[in-house]
């Protein structure tokens, strides 16, 4: 194994010289300039679909557990839908097939199909979580709110969720992370986010060891501060008197 | 006009009977003790008092209101019924003042000051003031029913349903609970309690309707129950829990 080159992000992505402080100017970038705008677009593609997939799968898992027969399939079937079939072959499906039997979606940047396509996929998931979520809880918990008088969404409101969602922050914790990991499935679709970037820099540069390295470092630090972004949700949230909640 | 009447009430879980053909009434200023052995359709019976439960057949009419008509306001219904539960069922991520003061706010559409005073007072009459900034979790079980029963006061209902309020209960807390129900009856509420306590019933109730297999087998004056139940099944059941 021949001996590391860290100076790899120094050079220049055009005539490959080593630029001096690392970073260009003038409109020439180097490696490490690309590797910073490849997280950001990764990050962005994360935090984008994790919205997405929180909202609806939030929805969803909610309207799973209602009293009313064509919520419940509505639920199911939107679940299933996303959760079948390949994240890759779901990413392909929006980049490709949508656009085309949806003429309007033609000009959607492929940004924002693959944040669509990543956060529909992963809300099935999520769907999955609200719904054991709020299942876990006793139907005494419902009756209860109904019989104060609560309306069926104030009961969600005020006595449901806001047990359930504590109850499933670590699953929802593990979905997060996920999200950032399979964002690298945007390479395909030519996303220049990390993933991407990888797989070019290292054929331009033969450097494939520190490109690789640097790229999981990122990858591992972005799902990481997450996970501690939940928890320290988790701590503040936390229950007096109820198992791990303290007294 | 009865505060609660039901009449012929019958329920089914998919072809399975639950409820055949109960019919009762409890007066305003009524209490009224339902009893029966486990299965017997009490819990379920009382659920369907304020439509927790919907029922296939019959009515249930509360001060003039029809709990399966669609058109009725449930939820306003509801606000206005209070109930009690085997298991206490108090919101566990609030607080016991917010346990009190939240449906007062939300439903009824009162300040918060204004709730907050109320559960307060509701607090003092069970006991339990000094609990006020805890949560359920951190309190026993027979502390969480006397808020429970708090909470139920806090919305000013003209009755209130008990379902089974001492049976998740240790023993020793079982007569705190109920100190507070005999004084609620003796205050004139209007109660409707599924309970196996006889000396409450005993104590307090005017009428004693016993149920087995889903139906109401006897529905008498508390003295014409103790003294000389009619069916069978009532005395063999009394005989079992009275006699140890």
């Amino acid at each position: 194994m021949s001996t590391w080159d860290w100076q790899v992000f120094c050079k220049d992505t055009i005539d490959g010289e080593i630029v001096p402080r690392c970073f260009g100017s003038a409109g020439d970038i180097t490696y490490l300039d690309w590797l910073l705008s490849a997280w950001g677009w990764t990050l962005s593609v994360s935090l984008l679909a994790l919205l997405v997939a929180l909202l609806l799968g939030s929805i969803m898992g909610i309207l799973r557990t209602a009293p009313h027969r064509g919520w419940v399939l509505l639920g199911n079937a939107w679940t299933e839908l996303f959760r079948n079939i390949p994240l890759l072959v779901q990413i392909f499906l929006w980049y490709h097939v949508v656009p085309a039997l949806i003429p309007p979606l033609r000009g959607v940047p492929s940004f924002l199909l693959v944040v669509l396509g990543l956060g529909l996929f992963t809300s099935a998931r999520i769907s999955e979580q609200v719904r054991a979520g709020i299942q876990s809880l006793t139907g005494g918990q419902r009756m209860a709110g109904l019989a104060m008088g609560f309306t069926l969404p104030q009961t969600y409101r005020y006595v449901l969720l806001p047990m359930a969602f504590r109850i499933v922050i670590p699953p929802l914790t593990s979905e997060s992370m996920n999200i950032v990991k399979n964002s690298a499935v945007a390479f395909a679709v030519s996303i220049s986010e990390l993933t991407l970037f990888a797989l070019q820099a290292q054929e331009e540069t033969a450097r494939g060891i520190e490109i690789y390295l640097a790229v999981t470092g990122l990858y591992f630090v972005s799902a990481f501060a997450l996970n501690r972004v939940f928890h320290f949700v988790e701590q503040r949230v936390r229950v007096p008197g109820m198992i791990g909640g303290g007294t | 006009m009865a505060m609660i009447e039901m009449k012929n009430v019958g329920k089914w879980y998919g072809t399975f009977q639950v409820l055949t053909d109960c019919s009762t009434r409890v007066e305003k200023g009524e209490v009224i003790v339902v009893c029966g052995p486990s299965g017997s359709g009490k819990s379920t019976l009382i659920k369907c008092v304020n439509g927790l439960e919907p029922f296939q057949q019959g009515e249930v009419i509360i001060n003039g209101i029809s709990v399966g008509d669609p058109k009725t306001d449930l939820p306003k219904l509801r606000a206005r019924v209070g109930m009690v539960f085997q298991h206490f069922e108090l919101f566990p991520h609030m607080s016991i003042t917010e346990n009190l003061s939240i449906a007062q706010v939300k439903v009824l559409g009162r300040g918060k000051d204004e709730a907050r005073e109320r559960g307060l007072k509701l607090l003092d009459r069970v006991g339990l003031r000094a609990q006020a900034d805890k949560f359920p979790g951190q309190l026993s079980g027979g502390q969480q029913q006397r808020v429970a029963i708090a909470r139920a006061l806090s919305m000013d209902p003209i009755c209130m349903l008990f379902d089974e309020p001492t049976s998740a209960l240790d023993p020793e807390m079982i007569n705190e609970v109920l100190d507070v129900m005999v004084e609620l009856a003796q205050e004139g509420m209007t109660m409707m309690v599924v309970t196996h306590e006889m000396g409450f019933a005993r104590k307090v109730a005017h009428r004693v309707v016993f149920m087995d297999q889903g139906r109401i087998v006897e529905d008498d004056k508390k003295e014409a129950f103790f003294g000389s139940p009619r069916s069978e099944r009532a005395q063999q059941f009394l005989s079992k829990i009275l006699h140890h």
